[in-house]
């Protein structure tokens, strides 16, 4: 693993992260965070699973970043600026990231290099997703249509109403 | 000196960070849906930086729990998209200061 490559990541994926967090007009937001999401696929390829940085790619920055930007669109009419900073919740982020830190710090057998392997080929995902995990295979895919169900619901009732 | 499993974990715990600090400090219920995102994606780094570490990367265990882990947070941003709009036209607001009403 290059080490190069590993910071250019990091940097990218936390400059995006602490954009999307911070930056004041939600458009930006939204665009910091594909950012961030380019960053975390790009750490998974790094990683040697490039099946799974490529499903990030198509689900995070294809998909559900262009749902929050119809969000944006449709719900526009409020521009309210956020007065202030919420301390409490800065302040409760910092000790959760300090007792994170704390705790990976103290743990010594994390700091091991990774091992040789042989690629992960889409191949033996796709054996694995038919042998050993087609109930979850199954369930999943009944939990993405009961939710693409309920968000049509959700949001067609209020039409009717309406009416 | 190449990446240690240390360095994958520091880099998601600030991830996880700075998506609790939107979550808990933005007012917009937008905001709120982006952190929680940022967060569901430091868990799914967490899930890869482990398989990738372990002493048995043979198995392709962490990869299909984040494959299962991203597929669940797609359903989870389509459906808190369509409250955020549902509630917007309801109360002609997407702040979550002045949602405080049991009774629609």
């Amino acid at each position: 693993m290059n080490s190069v490559a590993f910071l250019l990541i990091a940097i990218i994926t936390l400059a995006g992260a602490l954009a999307a967090a911070t930056l004041p007009r939600l458009i930006h937001a939204a665009l910091s965070l594909v950012v961030a999401f380019v960053g975390v696929a790009a750490s998974f390829f790094l990683l040697g699973a490039e099946f799974v940085g490529l499903v990030q790619v198509f689900v995070y920055v294809g998909a559900v970043a262009v749902l929050i930007v119809f969000t944006i669109l449709l719900t526009r009419r409020e521009v309210t600026g956020e007065r202030g900073v919420n301390w409490g919740g800065a302040i409760v982020a910092l000790a959760v990231f300090g007792g994170l830190l704390w705790t990976i710090f103290k743990t010594k057998s994390l700091a091991l290099a990774a091992p040789q392997i042989e690629p992960l080929t889409v191949k033996r995902i796709g054996e694995a997703l038919m042998t050993n995990y087609v109930w979850p295979l199954q369930c999943i895919g009944l939990v993405l249509t009961a939710a693409l169900i309920g968000a049509l619901v959700l949001v067609m009732e209020e039409k009717r109403e309406e009416r | 000196m190449t990446p240690t499993l240390q360095l994958f974990l520091i880099i998601s715990t600030a991830l996880f960070s700075i998506g609790l600090l939107a979550a808990l400090s933005r007012r917009h219920a937008i905001f709120i849906l982006i952190g929680i995102e940022l967060m569901l994606a430091a868990a799914n780094l967490n899930f890869i930086a482990f398989w990738r570490f372990s002493p048995e990367p043979h198995q392709p265990t962490g990869v299909l729990v984040a494959i299962f882990s991203i597929a669940i947070a797609a359903a989870e941003a389509a459906v808190g998209l369509a409250l955020v709009i549902a509630i917007y036209r309801h109360y002609h607001t997407t702040s979550v200061d002045k949602l405080d009403q049991l009774k629609g």
